[in-house]
């Protein structure tokens, strides 16, 4: 069913609905970006909906409400690992089609893969509730037509901002009865159709290939450019990689936290083992790992879909103006070389 | 709901002292991994490690740690009666039913010889679940020369040939494992039409020329299992740092076999 509300009605709903849930969306934080007076735009509680950046979009991912940047998993004494409490709220959380298809990149890994259902990520994607924001085509980062994650409908309830109102679609029953007396409209998400960029994935048919791809020169060239900063990844909607780390309060050493803290398989500490193992030593072959992950392995293990959604903050991010999309033409004429060498 | 990553506390029955710096720590649990899989130790403010099983008994596990590094450094602190916190086990072990019945050759490099250990010496105690063991083992020198009693053992029961890289000592020849992988009794067991499993663990470079020169002496790559280490930080899939390509070593290894392991380009 879909209904129009007034102005005044949206606020009425939103304060409604914020005494059972947490209400996320991209919020403006002033001059936090990395030039002065820049802004950036982040996933945040809101308190109220004129809060909600619609036009831009932003600079960080919606994951980073489910699975933060940094997390206490544990809280030790020198006897126990006690489990640390996790939110009881449920929240609501508004999100573009690209954020929502993320998450199941995320579902993939943290409660999928091997079989084991992560704790602390299920907890949260059990609490979350989607509600679909329009996107009008994105930046000129933008890809995700060609990966196909520029439609959805996994979301409890759709919307779009109108001068004097909002238009809703709601899905989920749960919210139903706060439209009971709301005028009913004609309203269905549109998608973007179209991105100023688009994207081909390589086709990588076989593992001779794959490791030829590996031993390509195109890698190199990243040694003198990508400067192993990791804010690629922080960036990504999809890259789940953590490291686990303990930390004791200052005033007091024999207590303290575990915490989950982001990784970055762009830095070169990522894979580093003691006793000689000595693996991806430079950035070519860190940036090679991650393409390769993004454009061949995930989906080489889940099947599905690739890793990839073409948000394009990576590109966005990069201070050294290394673009994913140009990153993928070198694939792709790596590749047909590489297949025109080895004939298949 | 589970909470796979949740350590818990275990006591130390004993440490044994291999070298200056390889411990043997033994640990009360009622933890039983299979002969190959590894666990996740922690030390509250210190972190978390994974290390395989070097041996299993009633009510007990083995860890064999070499200090490395800030987490292993303070294992070495622990005593008899202290705490450690567990969690596991994980991964794939040996294949046991690949090895079953069939004549096992073994060849294995310093601290490698540990997750191998507790195979070896179920052999040992089950005769009859194969044929025979053949096994070499290398370490740097003399004083690198891990498990001594174990090594007796394997010499009465198995063909064994114990080698160190760079040093002349009685018990053992001169050289790198991979010099000695000609002398394997492969012909007579092929000779008898008799099936075998080849199992291979070391650092990286070992278990790679001893892959070669098993394929240069005519072991099929089918028969042949390794066992890889990588940096990890879950053992469940999620943390990413172990990830080959499609390949997760804490979840489809540590142990491999070789026509998995030959592909994988880190
Ligand atoms: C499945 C599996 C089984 C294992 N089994 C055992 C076992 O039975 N026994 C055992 O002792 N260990 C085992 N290990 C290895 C063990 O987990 C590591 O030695 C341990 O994690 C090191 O942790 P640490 O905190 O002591 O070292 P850290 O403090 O992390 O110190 C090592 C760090 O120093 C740097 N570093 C040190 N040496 C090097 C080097 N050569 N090259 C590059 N960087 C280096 C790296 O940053 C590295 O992370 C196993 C590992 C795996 C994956
Ligand atoms: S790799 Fe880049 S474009 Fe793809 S999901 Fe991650 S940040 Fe977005
Ligand atoms: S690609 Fe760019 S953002 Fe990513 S690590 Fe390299 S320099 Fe940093
Ligand atoms: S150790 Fe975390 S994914 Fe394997």
């Amino acid at each position: 069913m879909s209904y129009r509300l007034s102005k005044q009605e949206v606020s009425g709903l939103f304060e409604k609905l914020s005494e059972k849930y947490d209400i996320y969306a991209p919020k403006r934080v002033k001059n936090a970006g990395r030039y002065s007076e820049t802004d950036i735009i982040q996933y945040a509680k809101i308190s109220d909906i004129s809060e909600v950046v619609w036009d831009e979009k932003s600079t960080y991912p919606m994951k980073e409400v489910l699975s933060p940047i940094q997390q206490t998993i544990f809280y030790f004494t020198e006897d126990e690992y006690r489990e640390s409490k996790g939110k009881t709220r449920p929240m609501l959380i508004f999100a573009r089609p690209c954020d929502i298809n993320a998450m199941k990149v995320q579902a993939r890994i943290y409660a999928g893969n091997g079989g084991f259902v992560d704790m602390y990520y299920q907890r949260m994607h059990e609490l979350a509730r989607y509600i679909l924001m329009p996107c009008s085509g994105g930046d000129d980062t933008c890809f995700c037509v060609s990966m196909g994650t520029n439609t959805t409908d996994d979301y409890a309830m759709a919307v779009k901002p109108l001068e004097d109102g909002m238009l809703f679609e709601v899905k989920d029953e749960e919210f139903a009865p706060c439209f009971e007396k709301a005028e009913k409209a004609e309203f269905a998400p549109e998608f973007v159709k179209e991105n100023e960029l688009t994207a081909v994935i390589p086709e990588i048919p076989d593992k001779e290939v794959l490791n030829a791809l590996k031993k390509h020169p195109m890698w190199k060239q990243f040694n003198g450019r990508c400067i192993s900063c990791g804010a690629c990844t922080i960036a990504c909607s999809t890259c789940t990689c953590f490291t686990t780390r303990d930390v004791i309060y200052g005033d007091n050493p024999e207590v303290g936290e575990r915490r989950r803290v982001s990784a970055s398989c762009q830095i070169d500490t990522f894979a580093k083992v003691a006793g000689g193992g000595d693996y991806r030593t430079t950035a070519g072959d860190r940036m090679r790992y991650k393409m390769l992950h993004k454009f061949h392995d995930y989906k080489a293990r889940f099947g599905e879909s690739h890793m990839c959604v073409g948000c394009g903050r990576c590109t966005a991010r990069c201070p050294e103006f290394i673009s994913i999309t140009v990153t993928l033409r070198k694939m792709n004429e790596a590749v047909a070389q590489i297949r025109a060498e080895l004939g298949r | 709901m589970t909470n796979y990553v949740q350590p818990k506390p275990y006591e130390i029955i004993s440490v044994k002292h291999e070298t200056d710096i390889e411990y043997t720590f033994r640990v009360a649990t009622d933890i039983k991994p299979e002969h190959g899989q590894f666990l996740q130790l922690s030390i509250p403010k210190i972190g978390e490690c994974p290390i395989s099983v070097s041996e299993q008994g009633d009510g007990w596990l083995e860890f064999t740690i070499r200090k490395v590094g800030k987490v292993t450094d303070a294992f070495f602190e622990k005593k008899a009666g202290d705490v450690l916190f567990l969690r596991g086990p994980y991964g794939k072990g040996w294949p046991m039913d690949e090895i079953r019945g069939k004549h096992l050759f073994v060849v294995a490099g310093g601290t490698g010889v540990s997750p191998v250990r507790s195979l070896l010496n179920y052999c040992v105690k089950n005769e009859g679940f194969v044929k025979s063991v053949s096994l070499i083992c290398g370490f740097k020198n003399c004083e690198s020369v891990l498990f001594k009693s174990d090594l007796e053992k394997w010499n009465e029961k198995f063909r064994a040939w114990f080698c160190l890289d760079n040093e002349e000592h009685e018990g053992f020849h001169k050289g790198f494992v991979t010099a000695y992988v000609d002398q394997l009794p492969l012909a007579a067991v092929k000779e008898a039409g008799e099936d075998y499993a080849v199992v291979v663990v070391g650092p990286p470079p070992m278990m790679k020329y001893t892959g070669i020169e098993l394929l240069k002496n005519g072991f099929a790559e089918e028969k042949i299992w390794m066992s890889f280490e990588r940096k990890m930080s879950c053992a469940i899939g999620k943390c990413g740092h172990c990830r080959i390509d499609e390949v997760y070593v804490c979840l489809d290894g540590p142990c491999f076999p070789y026509t998995v392991a030959k592909d994988l380009v880190d």
